[in-house]
């Protein structure tokens, strides 16, 4: 179960994901995407799924990734990112439930190049009973 | 003219394991359950499923190409209600489509719909685009 005292706090990451044009060209290649000038839109999930799966786990949080469901998913997009972005990511614990056993957390990814915040997204994720 | 009520035609994607795999490097998600048809099964799923952001990101690429690339796209947002099945061997159909919900200059919002072997699987998808 995740820790209640969890519930609110934000997770800054510990490092920064270098975008690289090979990471376009990847994630867009899957897609068929070939302008290959900014990131797909969905392209950041990359960065904050990685960054809740760094720090969600954590045994003090308590996330049980194993029997973890995504359950929805929202972009806002500020500027696509492109090739060069160095983009650091703070997640918060905005919203916590249980329903049935089951865990219901609602995460906000906040990325940012530098002071610039360029994308938000919302990540329901669900601990499955 | 673009008008509320538009239809954007339908399209299908094709997924299968190949693309799975290319999708999980791609996006750093390495979750055997779309790969591992035992794995999968082992934690009671009926086969490999699709990453729900896989579909997802197929949905923003029927919008991008809609909307003029992607960078036209400023909000996306899906609700993951059922799983797109991937057996082995095999193309699974998941296909898109869209509705113009609101217009504004510009700035455009499509309702969409997506469904994999006729089972609706994306639910709330929504978009904001500028048109170009």
């Amino acid at each position: 179960m995740l820790n209640p005292d969890s519930v609110g706090r934000t997770f800054h990451s510990a490092k920064s994901f270098p975008v690289t044009a090979a990471d376009i060209v990847d994630f867009a290649g899957v897609l068929g995407e070939t302008d290959l000038s900014v990131a797909p839109p969905t392209f950041s999930i990359r960065i904050s799924l990685d960054q809740f799966h760094e720090v969600l786990t954590d045994p003090q949080v308590g996330l049980d990734w194993s029997r973890l469901v995504h359950g929805d998913q929202k972009f806002e997009i500020f500027r696509p990112l492109v090739a060069g972005d160095l983009i650091a990511c703070s997640s918060t614990i905005e919203n916590y439930k249980v329903v049935a056993g089951n865990e219901i957390l609602t995460v906000r990814s906040d990325l940012r190049a530098g002071d610039e915040l360029v994308a938000s997204s919302w990540s329901t994720l669900v601990v499955r009973a | 003219m673009i008008n509320v009520g538009d239809v954007i035609a339908e399209r299908i994607f094709w997924i299968d394991r190949d693309l799975l795999k290319s999708y999980a490097d791609a996006s750093g998600d390495q979750n055997p359950i779309h790969q591992d048809e035992a794995f999968a099964k082992s934690v009671g799923l009926p086969d490999v499923i699709a990453h729900g952001m896989l579909t997802m990101a197929l949905a923003g690429k029927f919008v991008s190409d809609w909307a003029g690339g992607p960078a036209a796209v400023k909000e996306f947002s899906a609700r993951f209600v059922k799983p797109v099945i991937v057996p082995a061997n095999a193309k699974v159909d998941l296909t898109i489509a869209a509705t113009v919900a609101e217009v504004d200059g510009a700035n455009i919002r499509l309702n969409l719909t997506a469904t994999s072997a006729g089972v609706k699987v994306l639910g709330m998808t929504k978009a904001l685009v500028v048109k170009s």
